[in-house]
């Protein structure tokens, strides 16, 4: 799972009202290489909530986004920071560990590379 | 890409080797799939460098026929974690990057508007009913640019009408009637082979 797929994923427990994001234990974290696409990118960070962004790259030991969202006018021309979120959105690969609810706590697993997201049934 | 080279590395894919009657568990065959996505991307742009997302994924064709298009993300999505498992292995086989996420579709809502188009074999309600109606649902909050599906070609006024009544569709479009070509996988099915009538659907979100 890539942080891309992080940045949607929330947890929908039956009463559960603040369910993202969810913290991410990092087991095992691989990287692997994809193109550079610059426009995509431009057009992503329009849509990411940004501190899910930095947490889960944090969490998954890459610590170079800031903090605070920076502001638009960096994507025109900041080419180092492209890359950046390139890597932290689509390069990083959470391969083991946990997805966790921020408000029950409640671990979701994450085995080769795939969270499972099941409820059981006194969670729907 | 061409056509016939999608197709044909479609083909390659391993399908269900233990399918689910609960799931309706069907292939999407290489035919099918590679049209329904080539269509997708040659007609309206909504797959290359898009997020595209695969709803009950199953073995991945559908996904993969997406990232073999240059998507620039994609997502599967599949309740059962052995077609997972083999969709896993049909990724690495083509050598594309794709995400796969266990979940009962109809009961995570994905949060944001990353996500531009869905693309997705939905079960068609015949084992459970109203199925094919949840997916689409699910579908329509997700997709910010539209959603591709197929349906049984004897529903097309009910789907037209729900998806425009209760989805929210700012559209609702037969691209084509496909035939599903049906090979006997389980017990109950009499005949070998069984061919189906499916429309495939485009669906523009408002």
């Amino acid at each position: 799972m890539r942080l891309i797929t992080h940045n949607m994923l929330s947890c929908n427990i039956k009463g559960v009202t603040n369910g993202f994001p969810l913290r991410i234990e990092a087991g095992n974290v691989i990287e692997k290489e994809v193109d550079f696409n610059p426009d995509f990118i431009r057009h992503m960070f329009a849509k990411i909530e940004w501190k899910a962004l930095v947490e889960g790259a944090r969490s998954m030991g890459y610590a170079e986004l800031p903090e605070d969202s920076p502001d638009a006018a960096v994507l025109k021309s900041d080419e180092p920071f492209l890359k950046k979120l390139h890597h932290a959105l689509l390069e990083l690969h959470l391969e083991e560990g946990a997805l966790v609810c921020p408000e029950t706590g409640r671990k979701f697993p994450v085995n080769k590379g795939i969270p499972n997201m099941l409820l059981h049934e006194d969670e729907v | 890409m061409k056509l016939k080279q999608l197709e044909g590395l479609l083909g390659d894919l391993e399908q269900f080797s233990n399918p689910k009657v609960e799931l309706e568990q069907y292939p999407t065959g290489p035919h099918i799939a590679s049209r329904m996505l080539f269509t997708a991307e040659n007609s309206y742009g909504d797959i290359t460098d898009k997020v595209v997302a695969d709803f009950g994924c199953g073995c991945g064709t559908l996904s993969a026929a997406a990232a073999l298009l240059d998507a620039a993300s994609v997502i599967g999505f599949d309740i059962d974690p052995e077609s997972l498992e083999t969709a896993t292995l049909n990724a690495e086989e083509l050598e594309v990057e794709i995400d796969f996420v266990q979940c009962d579709i109809t009961k995570l809502e994905l949060k944001g508007l990353i996500v531009d188009t869905v693309v997705m074999n939905p079960p068609f309600g015949t084992r459970k009913k109203g199925a094919d109606m949840e997916f689409l649902s699910a579908a329509m909050k997700v997709a910010s640019k539209a959603v591709y599906s197929l349906h049984k070609t004897s529903t097309r006024e009910h789907i037209k009408r729900a998806a425009l009544r209760d989805f929210n569709a700012k559209s609702a479009e037969v691209l084509c009637e496909l035939r599903y070509d049906l090979p006997k996988l389980y017990k109950f099915h009499k005949r070998k082979e069984v061919d189906i009538a499916v429309d495939l659907w485009r669906f523009e979100p408002r």
